[in-house]
Parts: structure tokens; sequence; C-alpha cells
């Protein structure tokens, strides 16, 4: 079965989806992750969705969700590189993620979670 | 049966009585504005094709009547004089007597033909009748399809170039928003500003809304789909150019702006977006 893989940098994470996201895919990353989190007491989450071209909006509840779960494991997501027809389809769909921090791409997110951090 | 037989033989021994004719009525009916946008020369040669066209239609289907109507060439010469009179700024009625105003020589011309009989004669020019008024129907609605399509490109074009996405500084874009906002142009704008966004990197997008007359409930959620899905890319948004009314009008309606920056001009936007960014001017 394919995974996400998650790459652990010191304290961060960092997660590249880079096949289209199907349900039992990002149950798998959710469950993945959380774990991930744990385990290494990862205080940031990095999240690349630069490749994601389509969403529905079980995967967007799934990228909100994701994000709670790190907050409650005391790790920051930041959600970098969103294309911009996914964030219309975001916005049409009513999910506008409050209180999730996104950014441009990952360089700027890797500042933003150093800064936060 | 009303036989086309007679038109046939008429547009070809008359051919250039008709046409003189012709074009004296064509003359007599022009304006003087019609006259200016278009030369003598061009009217006279556009009556001769259509007669080689008519003359040419009737004589290969003159069992039909109103099959010499469907002729393919003909139809298509009538289609491109529709367009020309559309781009040369003539109106519908103008464009429909170019056609209608053959009716009269025509008439003559069957009548001389005909002589005493006068059943024969009743059925040609109702025959006559029928296919000129088919023509000049079908000219009338390609006249209309062109102006369509002229109306419908224009507001393609408008939208586009009400839209621009300009660069202020290194990471500050602005979008100076001009008329009224409406579903589909927001979508144009925030269609094109998150892309410009990918493309330069920026981390501020500035929405100038001085140039839009009105804002109500549907023009506030517009504007604040906008802001959410450049925060979802992960860029800024600031809105200026609330002028008074305006800023009354958003508090009366109850739209909740909160968590959007909002300034009274572009300036006082600059200055925020240069802040941000890290940069100081000084003098």
């Amino acid at each position: 079965m394919e995974r996400i893989p998650i790459l652990r940098m010191g304290e961060l994470l960092l997660v590249t989806i880079q096949v289209d996201m199907h349900d039992q895919l990002a149950m798998q990353l959710q469950e993945d992750l959380t774990v991930a989190i744990a385990r290494h007491g990862a205080k940031g989450v990095l999240i690349d969705i630069s490749s994601l071209e389509m969403v529905d909006s079980f995967i967007g509840r799934m990228i909100s969700d994701i994000s709670g779960m790190g907050r409650i494991l005391d790790a920051t997501t930041v959600v970098v590189g969103m294309q911009p027809a996914v964030a219309i389809t975001l916005v049409e769909l009513g999910l506008s993620l409050p209180g999730i921090a996104t950014a441009l791409n990952v360089e700027r997110g890797m500042a933003l979670l150093r800064k936060t951090v | 049966m009303a036989s086309n037989g007679l038109i046939a033989s008429v547009l070809k021994k008359r051919a250039k009585q008709l046409q003189i004719e012709w074009l004296r009525d064509l003359s007599a009916t022009a304006t003087a504005a019609s006259r200016g946008r278009m030369g003598a020369d061009e009217l006279e040669q556009q009556a001769l094709q259509f007669l080689q066209l008519l003359a040419a239609a009737t004589e290969a289907k003159h069992a039909d009547n109103l099959g010499a109507a469907q002729d393919k060439a003909l139809r298509e010469f009538l289609e491109a004089l529709s367009r020309s009179r559309v781009q040369q700024g003539f109106s519908s009625a103008e464009t429909a007597v170019f056609i209608f105003s053959f009716k009269r020589p025509l008439f003559q011309a069957l009548r001389a033909e005909a002589g005493a009989d006068a059943d024969a004669l009743a059925s040609e020019i109702w025959a006559a009748t029928e296919l000129l008024d088919a023509l000049g129907m079908h000219t009338v609605s390609a006249f209309q399809r062109a102006r369509e399509e002229l109306i419908s490109r224009q507001q393609e074009e408008m939208l586009e170039l009400s839209t621009p996405v300009v660069k202020l500084w290194d990471g500050i874009l602005a979008v100076p928003m001009i008329g009224t906002l409406d579903s589909a142009r927001t979508q144009v704008v925030m269609e094109s500003l998150l892309q410009k966004i990918v493309e330069t990197g920026s981390e501020i997008a500035i929405i100038d809304i001085t140039g839009v007359p009105t804002v109500d409930t549907l023009v506030a959620q517009h504007l604040l789909k906008t802001v959410t899905a450049l925060r979802l890319m992960g860029a800024e948004c600031i809105i200026s150019g609330i002028r008074p009314q305006i800023a009354q009008t958003i508090v009366h309606l109850g739209v909740d702006l909160q968590g959007v920056v909002t300034k009274a001009n572009l300036a006082d936007a600059l200055a925020v977006a240069l802040k941000r960014t890290g940069h100081t001017i000084s003098r």
C-alpha cells in the first residue's frame, strides 16, 4: 500500500504530498502523522501541498483536521504551496480553514515555523 | 404551381436594366450618413455580385423558389455583407433595405415580361416576394448574430482590461478595481491575482476599491472570498480605497470584515505592506 513519507528534520516534520490524494491515503496520513509527532516529540509540522491539484471537501477537512490534531499534540502546523485552483475550490466549498497557518512556499513556511517554535 | 422559371429568365435577360434601376433606388434610399460610411463603388460591387448569385441560384433550383433562398453561395454572401455592414456601423433596417429595395425593379421587370397574363404575374410576384423576404430575413438574422458576437467579444475584452494586477514593490501586488463588481469579474480578479502571487512569490496583495461605485452584501462576500483564498495560499491581503459612504454601507449591512486589514487609501496600504515586508522608507 502506498504511503505519504514523513521526513524528520530535527524538531520539525516535513510532509510533501506528491500524489493525488484519495480518501484512504488521507486517513493513513492522519494516522501516520499523529503517531510520528508523538514519537519524535515534534514541535512543528510543514505540509507541502504544491503538487496537489485537486481537492474535495473530504481532503479539505482532512487538512483542517491534521492541523487541529497537531495543535493538540503541541506541534504548529503550516500548510504551504497551495495552488490557486485549490484555494478557490476550498473557498467555494466554504472551508476557509480558520486558524491554520499558511505560507507561499517551503522556504517561507520553514522561516515561519522557526519563528514560532 | 408557382415556378421560378420566369424570375430566373428575367434575372438573366434583364440583368443590366435591373442593375441600373436597383442602383438608382439604392442611392435614393441611402441617407447622407450611410453614404459617408460606404463608397458608391462598393455598393455597386455588392449589388452586382448579389444579382449574379441570385441568377445562378434561381436558375439552378427554379422548380422551388424557397430552395433558391437556401443556396449556399448566396447565403454566405449575405452573411459576409451583414458582417461588413455591422463593422461599418449600419443599422439593421439600413442593411435590410439593401435586399428589400430590389423588389420594385424586379416586380417591374416581371410585369413587363408577363404582359397581359394577370394570373401568371400574380403568382410570379408572390414567388418573388417569398424569395426576397426569405433572403431579407436571413440578412437581418445574420446581422443580429454579427452584432451579438461583437458585443460578447467587447464584454470579454472589458473583463480582461478592467482587472490588471500590478507589482508595486518587491513582494507587493496591487489590483486597482474599477467599475461594478459582479461574480464573473470577481472570479477573474481572484484567478489572475492568485496566479500572479504564485508567479512572483509575493506575500502581500492590496485590493484597491476606489473605483468601485457601490458595495453591497454580494460584493463584500466576493471580496471576503478573495481574501480567504489569498490567506489559504499563504499571502496577506489589504483592502484599500474604502470611501466614507462605503464604510457606512458595510457597517449598516452588518458585513463582518474583521480579520481583514482595511485602509482608507492606497498610500496607507502601501506603507503597511512595506512595513510588513521589512522595508523602511527614509527621506
